[in-house]
């Protein structure tokens, strides 16, 4: 039987959650790296056993973990992260220039083909590649602009609440020169050419908290998710609204429809249903909680528009935690497993695609990212 | 030899239980030791000073001898107690909550 290994990293460490294929009994192995922030930990698809983490503190900056042998055992890589070129100054909270400073990497995203391969996206907002199992990083810079002679919008791009952060990225499994990725707060991108050009892929997103609510630039986007077997259909959370594009971003379409508040953080796709989709609604941009104390993950099954509200084993009462970008997850079991995790420290599982959900764990730090590896 | 004990969270990361002995060539500063810890430990780099600047981070903070060394400048010469191993540098996560 095929068992689930889910990677939680929280404020103050990483946890590592271990199930058989019936996904019941867990086994919570943890903290590794006692005391750090642990933004996100991910896991080869080429090889399991390889997974890569992000441990990072105020104190003592980024480092970078990697274990070969499934979590089991860790080695510090390389940490050391330069922006190519000058890195010049991007939009401040008041519209006024600041200077490029590195602060922590956000995402880790190994390569579909490459165990060695990973990338990492930074704040402030950048685009960084490993070859060799995370032991030297490069920048992909033309997504600043540098190298490729093209427009750059970096100095238009500005923070959001939790920093000036490249989030997300996915990569294209069935075209190796496409990628997306995305900042808040300055939007999607993509490249077509394995990074060397990037092209702002925001048309059809209105963000009214901005001078031009339709600008090329400067959306919060929250977060993406893509189904592997149909890489040009994008689903998006954004700061308000939930989006779809069906031509690899070039446009977006609201598809919020039911939902009680279309605010939140984390999106995903089901594992084996690419029209089945899940968000976890939170209340407001000032309110970082679920409306009216009912934690519910909603799932459209008709890729956005009719959304169901999914309770059953969740709190719905009292309940005032956030789900945020990068801690909900899906595995590739028969039965697509749902995950989330909140910043009250709870990881919720479904072992039915979301009908019915159970606590793996209560009480870790405040949880910032869930991954799932199903091996 | 050189003592240096570190904060807690860097001594988890370099594997260490207790402080560190390190040779360190005359004049001993701070940048003088810094360059000695991460030879021997290569995962403490950039977790005490910057890349880049080289400079100490700002969270981080040095003691020596009952006294803030932590804005003398790496290339400070340490007092004569620490360069001959009767009394430790002193690396400290600042104070700031949490």
């Amino acid at each position: 039987m095929s068992r689930v290994r889910v990677l939680v990293g929280t404020k103050k460490g990483a946890f590592i959650l271990n199930s058989d294929g019936t996904r019941k009994d867990w086994k919570v192995n943890g903290p590794f790296f006692a005391g750090w922030e642990i933004y996100h930990v991910k896991g080869s698809p080429v090889d399991p056993n390889r997974i890569y983490a992000s441990q990072s503190s105020s104190w003592s900056g980024q480092v970078m973990q990697r274990s070969d042998d499934g979590g089991a055992t860790w080695a510090a890589v390389g940490n050391k992260f330069a922006y190519e070129g000058v890195p010049g100054t991007h939009q401040w909270y008041d519209g006024t220039p600041h200077p490029w400073e590195f602060k922590r990497v956000w995402h880790l995203e190994p390569s579909l083909t490459d165990a060695d391969t990973v990338y990492a996206g930074v704040e402030d907002a950048a685009l960084f590649k490993s070859t060799d199992g995370g032991a030297n990083w490069e920048e992909m810079a033309g997504l600043r602009g540098y190298g490729a002679g093209q427009d750059t919008h970096a100095p238009a791009w500005q923070p959001g609440a939790g920093g000036m952060c490249l989030h997300t990225i996915i990569l294209d499994p069935s075209n190796a020169e496409r990628m997306y990725i995305a900042i808040s707060a300055a939007g999607a991108f993509r490249t077509d050419d394995g990074g060397k050009n990037w092209k702002p892929i925001n048309k059809g997103l209105v963000s009214p908290f901005m001078p031009d609510p339709k600008a090329e630039v400067g959306h919060c986007v929250h977060h993406l998710a893509m189904h592997g077997s149909r890489p040009e259909v994008l689903f998006m959370q954004k700061h308000w609204d939930v989006m779809r594009s069906d031509d690899a971003g070039d446009s977006w379409h609201e598809v919020s429809g039911n939902l009680p508040t279309d605010f939140g953080f984390a999106i995903d796709v089901h594992a084996h249903e690419p029209e089945t989709i899940y968000v976890a609604p939170i209340k407001s941009d000032s309110e970082h909680f679920p409306l009216d104390g009912k934690l519910q993950v909603w799932r459209s099954k008709t890729g956005g528009n009719e959304w169901e509200a999914l309770t059953k084993g969740l709190p719905q009462q009292d309940c005032y935690v956030n789900v945020l970008r990068d801690a909900m997850a899906v595995d590739k079991l028969d039965t697509c497993g749902v995950y989330f995790g909140t910043t009250g420290g709870q990881v919720y599982a479904s072992a039915d695609a979301g009908e019915n959900w159970a606590p793996i764990v209560r009480d870790l730090p405040a949880v910032l990212s869930v991954e799932v590896q199903t091996l | 030899m050189i003592r240096v004990v570190l904060p807690q969270h860097l001594r988890t990361l370099a594997g260490l239980d207790a402080e560190v002995s390190l040779d360190v060539d005359a004049p001993v500063t701070a940048g003088r030791v810094l360059d000695a810890l991460e030879a021997r430990h290569p995962m403490l780099k950039g977790t005490i000073r910057e890349y880049g600047t080289g400079q100490r981070r700002a969270y981080m903070r040095f003691f020596a001898c009952e006294e803030d060394w932590s804005h003398a400048g790496m290339d400070a010469e340490l007092p004569a107690a620490v360069a001959e191993g009767k009394e430790p540098l002193l690396i400290v996560g600042a104070i700031a909550g949490g």
